[in-house]
Order: structure tokens, then C-alpha cells, then sequence
């Protein structure tokens, strides 16, 4: 939608631009540049639309307590290896390149602090947020856009259960939930694996690295970026079950629907982040 | 297995439903009475799904009354449409079981949301509704293990589970060969017979209806066209219901 939506109004530019136009060109060009637009909007009514029947069914009994643990699950321990791993790799490339930089400058001895600093405050929230975005995402666009097009959304409906409540609540509640414990789960396995990697090129202690890492580290540096991560789970849990609860047009429309929900759930995060990081900073500074 | 008295179960009065300029429905008029099968016949397209989707409140109607038990549903959202749906039983075109859940846990659902049903008497009553339908031994099964006849079984065992007042199947018999439409038809004959229960079966299967509806009505661009016994349709002299007769046989 957005990728049609800029490549519209590029193409519009040019034709623009140009001066060969011929006026049935400018004509067919100037329709698909406002269907474009109209989409874009109704793409934004449409979400609020479906933040507002959500809103109204999430909080009020009764509670789908057993589907929210399921769901809990599904997007935290089977998530967990994947997010821990792109931790680790985080924490030995981080490792590994700031190294030799610091020593450039002699400032090696903060190596730690760096590590440490960098995964809590940026990348260890949005690695999670990313390949949650992914691998969720996915997985809920999926989902819901196959039970759409089977018709068993409807049967839920039919069956005077709301799929809104049971369906969609239990995993944008299970994804805010989830979040923050994978971004601690991404943490340590980053701060430990950037150990690892420091003490194979200069032996240290991990209690030592800890210490000298957190020295200079307030709660406050480190609460704020992890709870931002609820955030992400909230844009994720609402992007990819809006998405796949909007699927038309059978299996063809699945695979739209799943990709679409990847792509702009990883681009809402990551646009969020900017977002966030300023607000921390403005109320934590 | 007629009607047991004349109070309209469902009521239907001047339904109009459009989707874009396609016209589906137009000043739509039916009354099904207390106990009876209306079997609604037509061409693809016609708007018979699409009457059922109405009843169930899945579609608004652009204009026009549903009655269903004497309460306009029309205008119904949320918890009042929802008391209303527990009194419906809907079986879909494709069964529409839930794929994560097994044969048994998809009869037991809607059983888990509305009733105080224990575990152990959900799980009995989930089992004796499979067996009524000759899936007593599939209930571990997942929906993609069984045939699209079975399917179409536990969707009607799933629809029954709460005991409803009126049952809306659409096309049950779709896509099967004729031995297992002729058993869904018999199936549908039994249940009726033994839950007494009101129902409109959306059906392109004429002989099937035959045998399970009280009464036929047959839809023509968004209109009752014929309406009454299958006796009087094979006499009707409209050019199309000749022609349906004729390309049905």
C-alpha cells in the first residue's frame, strides 16, 4: 500500500516533469495516483475503525484467559530462541567492532560500558521488535488471513463468539506482554555473548565486565527502552491482526496479507523507535 | 415432519441487499413457520448465501425486516445479536471447521463459550452430537485429516450443538458425490425429525430437497419466483423453473 502509494506519486513527478505527456496518459496516471491516495486513507480509516471495535471488546469480561496463554506461548517461548540468538550476535559483532576503535582512542577500558550501553538502550529492543515483527507478524497475518478466506472467522461470528475478543485482543495482549521479556531475554544473551567475545581476546571476569559495564548505567537507562518494547508489541499485535482480518481474494490474498503484515509492522517499529527514543529522552534526560 | 404450528419462526419482510449496482436482493418476502424445512433453490449468484448471511447477521440488509422468534435483528449488534445467534445453528458451504482444533474440539466450542457445561459433560455431549452424525470415531482427527463429506458432518454437529431453534445450512451438499449428498440429505431428515427444529436449507441439490423440505422457494433475481411443494414447482409453467427442472434432472 505504502510502496504503491510512493511509486504513484514518483511516477506522477516524472510524467509531471515531462513535457511528452499526452493529455490520456495524464489522465490514466493522474486516476491511478487517486485511487493510490484514496487507498492510503481509507487504509488509515480502516485501522481505526478496527482499533475501536478492538478497544471496546479487550477490556470487558468475559476473559479469554486460556487463549491469551496459548497466544503467550506462541509469540514468547517459541520466539525466544530466535530473539536470543540475534542477541548473541548482536553482543559479539558489537564486540568485535567497537574493539579495535576503542583502543584506537585508548578508551578500551569502556568497552564493556559500550556493550552493555548500546544493547539495553537501542539494540537489543529493536532486534527484538524486528524479529518479532517478522516471525509474529508472519505468523498472525497468516493465521487470520487463512481463517478469513475459510469462512471460519465467520463461523466464529455465527457461533455468537467475537472474533475480535477471542481471535484478535488475546494476541495484540499476548504481544505487549511478551515483548519486554524477550528484549530482557535479548539482553542477557547479548551482554554475555560480548563477554564471551571480549575474554577470548582479553581474558576478563564476567562479574568484572558486568560491574565495569553497568558503573555508569541508571535504572532509568535501562527501564525506559526495555518498557518501549510493549510498544512495539502493541504496533506488531494490532498491524498483523488488521492485516490478516482484511484478507479478500483466497490464497493469493493470504500470501498479501502476510507479507503485508511483516512489512509494515517492521516499518511501524522502526518508526515508532525514532518516535520513542525522543520521548525518553525528553522525560528521562 | 410438517409444521407444527403457525407461528413464523422466521420472518422476512421487503429484504433488499446490494453490493455495488449488483442488485442481490429485492423486496425479499419469506415466512418460515415453527418446525418446518424450506429449501431455497436458484441460480449461482442469486443472493441464497447471501439471505442466510443476513439472517445470521454476518451482512446488514441495505433495507427491510428480519423477524427471527418475533425480534427484529436488523438493527442488532454485539451481545443482543450474539443472544440471538446462540439460537441459530449455521452450517457453511465448506464446513468452516477451525483447522487448530480437532474434530471433537470444534464440536465442543461453542459449547465452552455459552453453556456451564462441566469438562467431562462438554466432552459427552460434543461426543454423542458426533456420533449422531456418524463421526463418533473421528474426534481426534484434525479438519484436514477428513473428507470434505466429513467436514461437512461435524460443521452440522457443530451447528447442532447448542440446541438451536433454527438451523441455516448452506449448500451441504455442494461438492460431494451423489452417495454422500443422498447421506447428508437422509441426515438432515433424521435430525430434523428427532430435534424438531425449524430450518432453510440453501440447496442446488432438487432431488435431496425432495425429500428433506417442506416447502421450496426458488429465487430469480432477488425475488421469490415459485414458492410452495415440489409437486407444484414440477407443474409451474414458468420458463425458468422448467428450465432449472430440466437442467437439475
Amino acid at each position: 500500500m505504502l510502496t504503491n502509494l510512493s511509486f504513484a506519486l514518483i511516477l506522477a513527478g516524472a510524467f509531471a516533469a515531462g513535457s511528452r505527456a499526452r493529455p490520456d496518459q495524464l489522465s490514466v496516471l493522474g486516476n491511478a495516483v487517486r485511487t493510490e491516495v484514496t487507498g492510503f486513507f481509507a487504509w488509515f480509516g480502516e485501522l481505526a475503525m478496527f482499533c475501536w471495535r478492538l478497544a471496546r471488546v479487550a477490556f470487558v469480561p468475559p476473559w479469554e484467559g486460556r487463549e491469551l496463554v496459548r497466544q503467550m506461548d506462541a509469540i514468547g517461548s517459541k520466539s525466544l530462541p530466535l530473539v536470543a540468538l540475534a542477541g548473541a550476535a548482536t553482543g559479539v559483532v558489537l564486540s568485535l567492532q567497537t574493539r579495535d576503535t576503542l583502543a584506537r582512542f585508548g578508551a578500551k577500558s569502556m568497552l564493556p560500558t559500550v556493550i552493555i550501553y548500546s544493547i539495553v538502550k537501542e539494540s537489543g529492543p529493536v532486534i527484538t521488535g524486528l524479529i518479532v515483527s517478522g516471525r509474529v507478524g508472519a505468523g498472525i497475518g497468516a493465521e487470520l488471513g487463512s481463517m478469513k478466506v475459510t469462512e471460519q472467522i465467520d463461523a466464529m461470528e455465527a457461533s455468537a463468539v467475537d472474533p475480535y475478543k477471542y481471535l484478535v485482543a488475546t494476541r495484540v495482549l499476548a504481544c505487549v506482554a511478551m515483548l519486554p521479556l524477550l528484549t530482557l531475554a535479548a539482553d542477557f544473551s547479548g551482554i554475555f555473548m560480548g563477554w564471551i567475545s571480549n575474554t577470548l581476546a582479553e581474558p576478563i571476569s564476567l562479574r568484572l565486565f558486568f560491574d565495569a559495564g553497568t558503573k555508569g548505567i541508571a535504572f532509568s537507562d535501562f527501564l525506559p527502552p526495555t518498557l518501549k518494547t510493549a510498544v512495539y508489541g502493541l504496533i506488531i499485535g494490532i498491524v498483523s491482526c488488521f492485516q490478516g482480518m482484511r484478507t479478500q481474494g483466497g490464497t493469493e490474498g493470504v500470501g498479501r496479507s502476510t507479507t503485508s503484515a511483516v512489512v509494515l509492522s517492521s516499518l511501524c517499529v522502526i518508526l515508532a523507535d525514532v518516535v520513542l527514543v525522543r520521548l525518553i529522552q525528553v522525560f528521562y534526560p | 415432519m410438517g409444521p407444527e404450528n403457525n407461528q413464523a419462526e422466521v420472518a422476512i419482510e421487503r429484504l433488499s441487499k446490494s453490493f455495488g449496482s449488483q442488485k442481490v436482493l429485492t423486496g425479499f418476502n419469506l415466512n418460515v413457520a415453527h418446525g418446518e424445512t424450506v429449501a431455497v433453490l436458484g441460480r449461482s449468484g442469486t443472493g441464497k448465501s447471501v439471505l442466510l448471511r443476513l439472517l445470521i447477521g454476518l451482512q446488514k440488509p441495505d433495507s427491510g425486516s428480519i423477524r427471527i422468534q418475533g425480534q427484529e435483528i436488523t438493527g442488532l449488534d454485539g451481545k443482543p445479536l450474539n443472544e440471538i445467534r446462540k439460537k441459530i445453528g449455521f452450517l457453511f458451504q465448506e464446513g468452516a471447521l477451525y483447522d487448530s482444533l480437532t474434530v471433537q474440539q470444534n464440536v465442543e466450542f461453542p459449547l465452552d463459550r455459552h453453556t456451564t457445561l462441566s469438562d467431562a459433560e462438554r466432552e459427552s455431549k460434543a461426543r454423542a452430537l458426533l456420533e449422531s452424525v456418524g463421526m463418533g470415531h473421528d474426534g481426534d482427527k484434525m479438519p484436514s485429516e477428513i473428507s470434505g463429506g466429513m467436514q461437512k458432518r461435524v460443521g452440522l454437529a457443530r451447528a447442532l450443538a447448542l440446541g438451536p431453534a433454527l438451523v441455516l445450512l448452506d449448500e451441504p451438499t455442494a461438492g460431494l458425490d451423489p452417495i454422500t449428498a443422498a447421506e447428508i440429505g437422509e441426515l438432515i431428515s433424521q435430525l430434523q425429525e428427532k430435534h424438531k427444529m425449524t430450518s432453510m436449507v440453501v440447496t442446488h441439490d432438487l432431488h435431496g430437497a425432495k425429500h428433506f423440505a417442506n416447502r421450496l422457494v426458488m429465487l430469480d433475481c432477488g425475488k421469490v419466483l415459485y414458492e410452495g411443494s415440489f409437486e407444484g414447482l414440477q407443474k409451474s409453467s414458468d420458463p425458468f423453473v422448467v428450465q432449472y427442472l430440466k437442467d437439475a434432472a
